[in-house]
């Protein structure tokens, strides 16, 4: 099976992360940058299906130059090659247009599935993986917590917030993971020593045919026309227990709603 | 000349960092208490490649290099050292000497299942009468046929009780050399051979999710093809093991002095006395300076050392001033945090409690301080 898994660097969660105050993007340049965590899920599943059904596994990110870093990460994990989308044009890219491109990538590609995680931790818009089945004409199975592969059909639990839904579709798919799909490898030696020799291909828009006005700031749908730093937290409330503590814990609690 | 790391070199680094962080931090404080050996995290570690790290891949290594060893054991004991004394144990004294003086059929037999964590083994060195002047061994070894009779004890060996523990490899008297002196070789006792017995684990002070035995053998007899490289040259082989093994106790040991400044600077951040937090009063600051002052010093000490083992250079005092320095210097940090960390650094639910209780044996094992000291002043020509 040929399986394309999408992999997005982001400024890591567990740090500070801001905006640019000049045109409103992440600030990727002061962050320590990272695998999109959820990415790292859907490249434990491709791993996985390899092991189990033979086939390749190839990374695709769009990114700037630095993205590459990212990518030498998560060819260290096991995948066979990626491909790089970077191109100075496509900074700003809404999730309309970086859908278009990662389309056009996955059309040189023809995966038979196109593996990513459910969202980025940076925009957490969640909509990229039905922008590129539609785009592609392909069924989307997102918000997998398991992913089975018989033959071409395509199974899987679709995560709700209640439980979980069974669908299935032929392949080629695209299938959106959550984290609680898989325990993801940490990279060993000789992944690592191997993925310096793993082929990494660098594609710019005009590879892959998409004019420059149809992608990044200038061709966004959308904007971020303000941002603000979160407040600082308030001092909260203290109750001291004059024998009615409990009772005024449950009625902070039920006007707050969390009762 | 610098001491940058590689690019796969940072890369493994983090890789191991990560995994330390995820996997080992929140779940070895229990083990620890339950002085329980922590199979889940060794098994997650064999998957990771960390018990083949130093060996060829044609026994299932990584094919990495001693000093690639020393950077994933100095990220492992930054967040606990009973993890990684189980990982320096199982490859330089129960996979190499097997890898460097085996036969090619005892590498065969042995190294794939040690090299992928799913078994382990242990070395029996230290004996309850002797640990330092290893000339002493008493433990005997008799060839009556085509096998050897064991009969003595080993104290203190790392890894030898696990379920997974599939040999141990002991030093014994195998006769009397021309000059008068003993003759000591190497043996193999796989784990179960009848009349090698397992005691029960020591109740030790640190190092308390390591695996630690007196081993006793009465009348054990295992094949003669189990002699372990060159009769009589026994104790010759076990230098080096030494030698290099001191290189990894340094690396263990810059872990935990350092994992002593991660958690003094989180806790001065956070800790507030007299309105502020505590990392604001210079007491505070100077202390954990000097403390990051030792660590990246002692670093350093070992980073020459591994460069030279690695490059074929001889290394003996390197390796001996490394091991004296970060074993003294993760002593000195471990009071010092818990000191940082006042009342909560004599709890055990704090990591530098259990810093503190680790630090005391790096100044022992694989050779004493004052055995380092020898070294040093002898290669000095004194």
């Amino acid at each position: 099976m040929n399986i394309v898994v999408l992999v997005k660097q982001v400024p890591d969660s567990g740090a500070e992360r801001n905006l640019r105050s000049d045109d409103s993007t992440v600030d990727r340049g002061s962050a320590s940058n990272v695998i999109n965590e959820m990415d790292e899920y859907a490249i434990e599943e491709a791993l996985r299906i390899r092991e189990a059904h033979g086939g390749e596994v190839t990374v695709l990110s769009m990114g700037p130059a630095g993205a590459a870093e990212s990518i030498r990460k998560a060819l260290s994990m096991g995948p066979d090659g990626a491909v790089h989308v970077v191109d100075d044009a496509l900074h700003g890219s809404c999730a309309v247009a970086t859908s278009k491109v990662l389309a056009a990538a996955l059309r040189t590609l023809s995966p038979d599935l196109v593996l990513c995680g459910a969202e980025s931790t940076d925009g957490r818009v969640q909509v990229v993986p039905h922008m590129l089945a539609e785009r592609l004409g392909v069924a989307a199975l997102t918000g997998a917590r398991k992913l089975t592969v018989d033959g071409g059909t395509l199974t899987v639990e679709r995560q709700t917030e209640e439980g979980y839904e069974v669908v299935t579709a032929p392949a080629p798919a695209v299938v959106s993971v959550w984290d609680t799909i898989n325990e993801p490898r940490y990279p060993s030696f000789k992944g690592i020593m191997a993925a310096k020799k793993k082929p990494l291909r660098t594609l710019a828009l005009a590879d892959l045919g998409i004019p420059a006005d149809e992608v990044g700031l200038a061709g966004a749908t959308s904007a971020v026309v303000e941002h603000s730093q979160r407040p600082p937290r308030s001092g909260g409330q203290k109750i001291t227990d004059g024998g009615d503590g409990g009772v005024r814990l449950v009625e902070f609690l039920a006007a707050e709603k969390f009762v | 000349m610098d001491f940058r790391l590689t690019e796969e070199q940072r890369a493994l680094r983090d890789s191991v960092r990560e995994f330390a962080l995820e996997q080992v931090a929140p779940v070895i404080g229990e083990y620890y208490e339950r002085h329980a050996f922590p199979y889940e995290i060794v098994r997650q570690m064999g998957k990771m490649g960390l018990f083949g790290l130093p060996l060829p891949e044609e026994y299932g290594g990584m094919g990495g290099d001693y000093f690639a060893l020393c950077l994933a054991l100095e990220e492992l004991a930054r967040v606990d050292s009973s993890v990684a004394i189980t990982l320096e144990a199982a490859i330089s004294l129960g996979a190499m000497p097997i890898y460097r003086f085996g036969t090619p059929e005892q590498r065969e037999t042995w190294l794939p299942r040690l090299t992928a964590g799913e078994a382990l083994a242990g070395f029996g060195l230290t004996e309850p009468g002797f640990g330092s002047d290893a000339g002493g061994t008493a433990t005997r070894a008799v060839l009556d046929g085509d096998e050897w009779v064991v009969n003595g004890s080993k104290a203190f060996i790392t890894n030898s009780g696990t379920d997974l523990t599939a040999l141990v490899t002991v030093t014994a008297v195998t006769g009397v050399n021309p000059d008068g002196s003993k003759e000591i070789s190497a043996i193999i006792v796989p784990s179960g051979t009848p009349g090698f017995t397992v005691q029960p684990g020591y109740s030790k002070v640190g190092w308390c999710a390591s695996d630690t035995h007196e081993l006793t053998f009465d009348d054990c007899r295992v094949p003669a093809a189990n002699l372990l490289g060159e009769r009589g040259r026994g104790f010759a082989q076990f230098l080096r093991t030494l030698d290099e093994g001191r290189v990894a106790i340094a690396a263990l040991s810059v872990g935990l002095a350092q994992g002593c400044v991660d958690e003094s600077v989180k806790y001065a951040g956070q800790r507030r006395a007299f309105g502020r937090p505590i990392g604001d009063f210079q007491a505070i600051q100077f202390k954990i300076a000097d403390m990051e002052t030792r660590a990246y010093t002692a670093r350093l000490a070992y980073y020459d050392a591994a460069a030279r083992l690695v490059a074929g250079e001889p290394f003996k005092r390197q390796a001996a001033i490394a091991k004296l320095y970060a074993s003294e210097a993760a002593v000195t940090n471990a009071r010092e945090a818990a000191q940082v960390h006042g009342g909560y650094g004599f709890m055990n639910e704090f990591p530098v409690g259990r810093f503190y209780r680790d630090a005391k044996i790096l100044e022992i094992g694989e050779g004493t301080s004052e055995i380092q000291r020898m070294i040093i002043s002898r290669d000095l020509g004194l």
